[in-house]
């Protein structure tokens, strides 16, 4: 009998009937969450659906020594949620209660499964909403935004997710159901927690901050011929001291499968359209408005629509929020990518992209959360060529170089998973990763929390960092791997 | 099960919580995506499990997910061939396969289900005990109505009323024209107020629908062509279905048919357009008589999801005056009926119509109206085991009826003698 099988017939014993999942074909369909091209049969699946049932199931892990992977609704774009063959991944989807709303005190508790949506669903009768809003939020769940700490278009005015949680219960390596809050003395070790990618453990129940509606919103559609003169009216709009709740701008072929996707009617002829969006108390709103309208009209925009409606709003972000997805109707396939650069290098970063576009002749959809210089080039590929998929991935790439170039980052928002540990050494030093090393074995000592994904180079905790000598008796054991 | 559109699927997930069965059980493989991953599976190869047939039978077919679906998947198409192929490749057991024949054998013959009216009445009461024996025939018997208005012979031609503004056909249905006639006689009176002329061709049988979702395509296909057959000889502008999982079905007629263009071609000429939707696209001619009276609208899914129409129904209702339209809570979720999905796969099903009895008694109002016989049934059902007694269900020709010739509200949703046969409990 295998470590695998022994440790699944005691996770059978701990966990409620049908919560345990070993058939070969239902297994697969667990091979990857959105980014499809990292794919691995997990060893078993379970669907725990309460923190003691975590914590029952992490134990054994550790008992037995099998490396473990959470996954919420698999909808990450890193391979943040891989399975292992050899392990075992906790899936969330069945931890979807909303524990408690406290209006008043501007809180809710809500299980790892519940939807970024439906915590904004729950409260908006009275006037508030969850604020960071992916735009996959009706499917990504709460434990997958913390571990990503994921962002979307608002989060320009009012910050990530790693800003909106406010404590967290999770269930450590160890097995332990620990308790960690933002108003801790000491180090902020909720703020580690958020954004750690599953590799500290698995989180069973979140506090959020909820907040008020604001008094009025206002979003405006300017639609320019390129997307220099876009980007030219975006620096003017900070520049100018207005920090709107977002701003967005698509290029032309994400326009383009928008408009197949949820026909956004969005104007004809545009190279680059702007989705600005303001809020606020209403004085100060319109204000703003006329500002931003008046710097995209001198900026060059042929056309400036405005929602009055909730209906048109959404009208307008529609677009916006399906471009991804969308994109499935113009290519076969594609590569969501994910970086950051300063916004006054938007423009020469832009150029960048054009120019490899041209040379690998690979098109790229450009969707970017514009006001703090968050970049989703959509690279389209077509599996059927041969090579292209190749290309696809080193244009891809490219592009992240382009980044760390011009001083920004590889990834925004949707993490480093195991798509882009192998980029970390562009952007940090050998010391700069050992010391997040250290971080991670202070809570991963056996290194089974979702090992291989983030680092480069998975080291196993004991080792100094940097030096590495001999193998491993865990690896020599069979127990753990090393690249 | 088409590569090429299986290929369509970017794993984003975005029509999960839509997905009923995702919403119930929390599980990838049930879940569209999951379902996706399943066909892709086997067309490289994987050999049809038991595991993945019963992920495909759990599917309601209520097309939720594409509706959700940015990125355009045909899941209708999908679902549509997977189910082909488990009939063909899977063996059911035995006590299954038994329960699918006596519904084929039944539902689509309007005489044989005219037959069963009687058994069905009894059937409800020994609902307990058939339930034991086999939880579909449980569920069967207690869908059943409680009381069935005597059937109603429509003649074969109704005539407009005042300047005739167009010639349609209309669709009987099996289900519908046997449990619901008066739905039927609502239709033809609606239509020939506002102005119809109104033909109903005697010989009409079933559309299809039944066969077309469970995967029985040769059925599907002959039944298609003799219902392309009648309505293409009596020649009208347009086909006007009242029951949502016939209509949806009917308008993919010439993709049923592909293989044969010269039928394609006659299914593409039929112009077939749901009540509500060939109603709003008329637009009123005739008037509207006060109805006070609070109705809550539920989606069926073979309209709103299948076939886009939803503002419509909502937009027609609203304009009777004295109506309040109240909305049901989690109106994309499927109620559990899915045409023969409640006989099929009957714990799902009271799963999720207990989830929307729920919320349909939360509106408090005082009549529910849908466009499916089926919906209606199996709300009406979950409403009784919910302990809230005999809803009033009608049709929104029904309502629409009731206000063209000023009636009153309390006819709604009570059958002339529906007060003796109704059960309490
Ligand atoms: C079309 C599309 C659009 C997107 N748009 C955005 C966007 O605008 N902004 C953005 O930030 N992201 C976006 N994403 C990426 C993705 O939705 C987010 O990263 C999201 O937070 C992932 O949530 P999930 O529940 O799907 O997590 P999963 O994909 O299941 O997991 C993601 C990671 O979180 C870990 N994890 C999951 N649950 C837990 C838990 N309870 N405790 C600890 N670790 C856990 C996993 O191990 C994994 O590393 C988009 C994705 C798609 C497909
Ligand atoms: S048709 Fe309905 S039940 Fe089937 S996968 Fe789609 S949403 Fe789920
Ligand atoms: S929404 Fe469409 S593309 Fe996304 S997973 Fe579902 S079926 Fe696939």
């Amino acid at each position: 009998m295998s470590v695998l099988e022994r440790l699944t017939e005691r996770l059978t014993a701990v966990l409620p009937p049908d919560a345990v999942v070993t058939d070969p074909v239902r297994l697969r369909t667990y091979e990857c969450d959105g980014l499809t091209v990292h794919r691995a049969v997990p060893g078993v699946v379970v669907l725990p659906e309460t923190t003691e049932q975590v914590a029952a199931v992490v134990r054994l892990c550790r008992e037995h020594g099998v490396p473990f992977v959470a996954r919420g609704s698999g909808t990450g774009l890193s391979g943040g949620a891989l399975p292992r063959t050899d392990g075992v991944l906790v899936v969330t989807s069945r931890m979807r209660r909303i524990v408690e709303i406290d209006v008043p005190d501007r809180r809710a508790v809500v299980e790892p499964g519940v939807t970024n949506l439906a915590i904004t669903e729950a409260v908006r009768d009275q006037g508030y909403y969850y604020a960071p809003d992916p735009s996959s939020q009706q499917v990504c769940s709460i434990g997958g935004n913390v571990a990503e700490n994921s962002g979307g278009a608002h989060c320009l005015k009012y910050g990530f997710t790693v800003n909106h949680v406010l404590a967290a219960e999770i269930v450590t390596p160890d097995g332990d159901v620990v308790e960690l809050s933002a108003g801790d003395p000491g180090y902020d070790l909720l703020g580690a927690f958020v954004g750690s990618e599953g590799t500290l453990g698995i989180a069973t129940k979140i506090t959020v901050r909820l907040s008020r509606a604001p008094e009025a919103v206002t979003t405006l559609l300017a639609a320019f011929t390129g997307i220099e003169a876009g980007g030219h009216a975006v620096s003017a709009i900070i520049a100018a001291g207005v920090v709107p709740a977002a701003i967005e701008m698509m290029d032309a072929l994400a326009i383009e499968a928008a408009e197949a996707a949820v026909h956004c009617g969005y104007p004809a002829g545009a190279g680059a359209v702007l989705v600005v969006e303001l809020d606020g108390p209403r004085a100060e709103v319109e204000h703003q408005f006329a500002a931003v309208e008046r710097i995209c009209r001198d900026s060059g925009a042929f056309e400036i629509r405005t929602a009055a409606s909730g209906e048109e709003r959404a009208a307008i972000w529609k677009g916006r929020k399906s471009a991804f997805a969308a994109v499935g109707r113009i290519s076969p396939a594609y590569i969501v990518q994910d970086g950051v650069v300063p916004r006054t290098a938007l423009p020469r970063v832009l150029a960048g992209i054009d120019r490899l576009q041209e040379e690998y002749g690979i098109r790229v959809a450009n969707v970017f959360h514009a006001g703090d210089g968050n970049l989703h080039p959509l690279v389209l590929f077509d599996d059927a060529v041969p090579g292209e998929r190749e290309r696809a991935e080193t244009v891809s790439g490219r592009i992240l170089d382009l980044c760390v170039e011009h001083g920004g980052s590889i990834t925004g928002e949707h993490g480093v998973g195991v798509d882009k540990s192998r980029y970390m050494p562009r952007m940090f030093t050998e010391d700069d990763l050992g010391t997040m090393q250290l971080l991670r074995c202070a809570f991963d000592p056996e290194g089974l929390a979702n090992p291989g994904k983030v680092f480069p180079t998975p080291r196993l905790c004991g080792e100094a960092p940097g030096v590495r000598t001999g193998v491993h008796p865990l690896v020599e054991a069979g127990l753990a791997e090393q690249f | 099960m088409d590569p090429e559109l299986i290929k369509d699927c970017v794993h984003c997930g975005f029509c999960l919580p839509t997905c009923p069965t995702y919403v119930l059980w929390g599980e990838e493989m049930d879940s569209p995506r999951g379902r996706i991953h399943l066909m892709g599976q086997h067309t490289e190869g994987t050999p049809l499990t038991g595991a993945m047939a019963g992920h495909f039978d759990a599917c309601l077919g209520c097309m939720a997910c594409v509706t959700a679906c940015p990125s355009g998947v045909r899941y209708d198409r999908l679902i549509e061939q997977t189910r082909a192929v488990v009939e063909r490749e899977h063996v059911r057991r035995p006590d299954e396969r038994a329960v699918r024949a006596l519904v084929f054998a039944l539902f689509p013959y309007r005489r044989r289900l005219r037959a069963m009216r009687l058994p069905m009445r009894l059937g409800r009461r020994l609902q307990p005990f058939l339930e034991r024996v086999n939880p579909s025939l449980g569920a069967m018997a207690e869908l059943a109505p409680a009381d069935v208005p005597r059937p109603v012979r429509l003649p074969p031609l109704v005539r407009a009323r005042g300047p005739r503004r167009a010639r349609v056909g209309l669709l009987t249905g099996c289900v519908q024209g046997e449990f619901f006639p008066q739905v039927n006689a609502a239709t033809a009176r609606v239509l020939a107020l506002e102005g119809c002329d109104v033909v109903i061709p005697p010989r009409q049988g079933c559309c299809g629908a039944l066969s077309l979702h469970s995967g029985r395509e040769a059925e599907a296909r002959r039944f298609a062509r003799r219902t392309v057959a009648v309505f293409g000889r009596a020649d009208v502008d347009a086909v006007v279905v009242n029951a949502a999982g016939c209509g949806s079905s009917m308008k993919t007629y010439a993709e049923v048919l592909a293989d044969d263009p010269a039928w394609a071609a006659r299914a593409g000429a039929l112009r077939i357009r749901d009540l509500a939707e060939f109603l709003a696209e008329l637009g009123p001619a005739a008037e509207r008589r006060p109805l006070p009276v609070s109705v809550a609208y539920h989606d069926a899914c073979h309209l709103a999801h299948a076939q886009g129409v939803r503002a419509q129904p909502r937009d027609l209702l609203r304009a009777v005056p004295g109506l309040e339209l109240r909305e049901v809570a989690e109106a994309a979720i499927c109620c559990g009926s899915a045409g023969t999905y409640n006989l099929f796969q009957p714990r799902a099903a009271r799963e999720l119509g207990d989830r929307k009895a729920e919320r349909v008694l939360a509106t408090g109002a005082e009549v529910l109206v849908s466009a499916n016989p089926g919906c209606s049934m199996q709300i009406a059902a979950a409403v009784r085991r919910a302990g809230g007694g005999e809803i009033r269900v009608a049709h929104t020709a029904e309502v629409l009826d009731a206000s063209l010739r000023g009636l009153d509200p309390g006819v709604l949703g009570r059958s002339p003698g529906a007060g003796k046969a109704r059960t309490k409990r």
